[in-house]
């Protein structure tokens, strides 16, 4: 549907914002909860984590920061637009500006977090909390 | 295209009052979570691996005072903005009783939720030695 539509990218970029909106808000229900844990059963907490850290976990991770990223950098547009109103002339070319960000920051990251699922070596190291 | 067109966020709302304030507050959280929920998905995935990340891992980073009070801060910003954009998304689809409850039950799980967070970063102690 969304391949033959041929309205405008603010139609998109409305409809992506939306979708990402939404999952990050269900992803906050599961954490916050998961975070809870911590305190009131860190046992619990450690299972769950085993989860998060298996390979369907990083797929599910990855497209989490792929929402994260979409919603942060087209916010950052309708900010832009909301108080800068000359902008929305360039509404078109700011979001292609969001892909290019998107696509340069989001794929190094991908790339590291799914590594140790394909048992590869992250591409940019690894680190352990030094206290 | 006219100025007031913003092409895929809401328009400001003319009635001023609760709306313009959650309308301003949804941006102002907005940019606030730009650099604290990027910050913090790049610390936790990018910098540490999740697979270290256990219990003890969220202990001994909070047991900087630093991070416990820019972590709420985050909760704090994260759950407004979630559920008013949930609450957008309730209006934009429903009407009549049924947005009512939803309303009344999305403000009740953000206070919820709001509560079980602060709960744990005041409450959870400092790892000891």
């Amino acid at each position: 549907m969304l391949l033959r539509y041929r309205g405008s990218e603010g139609m998109l970029a409305w409809a992506f914002h939306r979708i990402s909106g939404v999952a990050i808000w269900a992803f906050i229900l599961l954490h916050v909860l998961d975070i809870w844990l911590v305190g009131a059963n860190p046992e619990l907490y450690d299972e769950v984590l085993v989860v998060y850290a298996s390979p369907i976990g990083r797929v599910g991770e990855t497209l989490l920061g792929a929402a994260l990223l979409y919603h942060a950098l087209n916010g950052l547009r309708i900010i832009i637009m909301d108080f800068w109103p000359a902008t929305t002339r360039w509404h078109r070319q700011l979001w292609y500006a969001c892909w290019i960000l998107f696509f340069v920051v989001g794929v190094p990251v991908a790339l590291q977090i799914m590594a140790p699922a394909f048992d590869l070596e992250p591409p940019f190291g690894t680190r352990e909390l030094v206290q | 295209m006219s100025a007031r067109v913003a092409p895929s966020g809401r328009g400001r709302p003319q009635s001023g009052g609760f709306e313009l304030a959650v309308w301003y507050l949804m941006r102002l959280t907005g940019l606030g979570l730009f650099v604290l929920a990027l910050a913090h998905y790049l610390i936790t995935h990018f910098i540490y691996d999740p697979a270290i990340q256990d219990a003890d891992w969220v202990t001994a980073r909070w047991s900087s005072l630093t991070w416990r009070t820019l972590d709420w801060l985050m909760l704090t910003f994260v759950v407004f903005h979630a559920f008013m954009g949930m609450r957008t998304v309730v209006q934009d689809s429903t009407k009549g009783g049924l947005r009512t409850v939803l309303t009344m039950l999305l403000y009740l799980l953000a206070i919820a939720l709001w509560v079980l967070g602060t709960i744990v970063l005041v409450t959870l102690p400092t790892r000891t030695g």
